[in-house]
């Protein structure tokens, strides 16, 4: 069965249509990128699945079921901003989801944490953006869960962070589990991906693998998406 | 070692082409153990389904084979592996000689020029 499943998915902001008529599937064990320009639609499919809005009209089912409380359990979602308290230190944040998560991961957060030199006892608002995006990013990633939704996950780090991020998010899921990552930094993640949806003004445009792109059209992901989502000068 | 990736040809293929280069050159050496396919993916930072068709693909050339419980292993049959270089040679030289054409050198002009070089290198 789909993992991720949109039927007809359509949500309007008042006359404004976010997401128009999107047929969708994610199979399980794949990694798929979610590609569109500014405001086509990403953020708002991502946060359908995770139950924070409600689709105007469609549907949206995770594992055969709407976005709720059972869900949530098979769902690990980074939000493009952080929700954390910032009075919070590493360790708390650690306690935090070891309680709210059975299937948290504690000792590989810490294994991941060391390896990024983030001190256990350095609190979020000492923090600065980048260590921020990379400490919430170690928490998702370190859950045992069946889907991760990653918005914008590398948006505010360094190249070698970068490279760090996506080498945890490879050997970190397993075979059963998908990772939907959001982006407009294709060229970064586009060798880690097995398909990407391209994503313009609500539509979905294009639903492909990366190899087949590539085979095709004999270009990268990257220059596709230039090509298919130019502005006219 | 060292993964570089072109953006106009499939990564699966390229995965393919730089394995088989390493095992031919001696890289990676004859009946070396090879890492699972995620860490080799991890370090390639490509997809691991992506790494698993490579892999697939280089088992059936018989390059790499597979252990049931204990990973992949490079061939240490030389017949082998003197195969696959051949196989690469003449691919080599098939595309050598159709980039030739298309400069408009047949066979014969072609061959000349290849002998004059080695005149000239010996001069």
């Amino acid at each position: 069965m789909a993992l991720l499943e949109c039927k007809q998915l359509t949500k309007n902001y008042g006359n404004n249509p976010a997401l128009d008529h999107v047929d969708l599937t994610i199979e399980p064990g794949r990694i798929v990128g979610l590609l569109g320009p500014n405001g086509s639609g990403k953020t708002t499919l991502i946060k359908i699945a995770n139950g924070l809005l409600v689709p105007t009209s469609g549907t949206l089912t995770i594992d055969g079921m709407a976005p709720g409380q059972e869900t949530k359990k098979l769902v690990s979602y980074l939000p493009e901003r952080t929700y954390l308290s910032t009075w919070m230190n590493v360790v708390q944040l650690l306690d935090f989801f070891c309680d709210f998560y059975p299937d948290f991961d504690r000792a590989a957060a810490e294994h991941m944490l060391t390896a990024l030199e983030i001190s256990p006892n350095l609190r979020i608002k000492q923090m600065s953006k980048g260590t921020r995006e990379k400490v919430q990013l170690i928490l998702v990633m370190s859950r045992k869960a069946r889907l991760y939704l990653l918005d914008e996950p590398i948006g505010g780090v360094d190249p070698a962070t970068r490279d760090y991020i996506i080498r945890t998010i490879i050997s970190n899921y397993n075979e059963q589990a998908s990772v939907l990552i959001s982006t407009h930094l294709i060229a970064d993640v586009e060798n880690v991906l097995d398909d990407v949806i391209f994503i313009n003004k609500g539509h979905v445009v294009l639903q492909s693998s990366v190899d087949e792109i590539r085979a095709e059209k004999n270009c990268s992901v990257d220059e596709l998406f230039r090509e298919v989502f130019r502005y006219a000068v | 070692m060292e993964w570089t990736f072109q953006p106009d040809l499939p990564i699966y293929t390229q995965l393919v082409a730089q394995m088989t280069q390493a095992i031919l050159s001696g890289t990676i050496a004859p009946g070396a153990r090879l890492p699972g396919v995620r860490e080799l993916a991890a370090e390639a930072g490509v997809n691991p389904n992506t790494m698993q068709r490579a892999m697939a693909e280089l088992e059936q050339g018989g390059l790499i084979f597979s252990q049931r419980t204990s990973g992949r292993f490079v061939t240490d049959d030389e017949a082998v592996i003197d195969d696959a270089r051949r196989r690469l040679a003449r691919r080599q030289v098939d595309a050598f000689w159709t980039s030739m054409a298309r400069l408009g050198y047949d066979r014969e002009r072609t061959l000349q020029l290849l002998t004059q070089d080695e005149k000239e290198e010996d001069a």
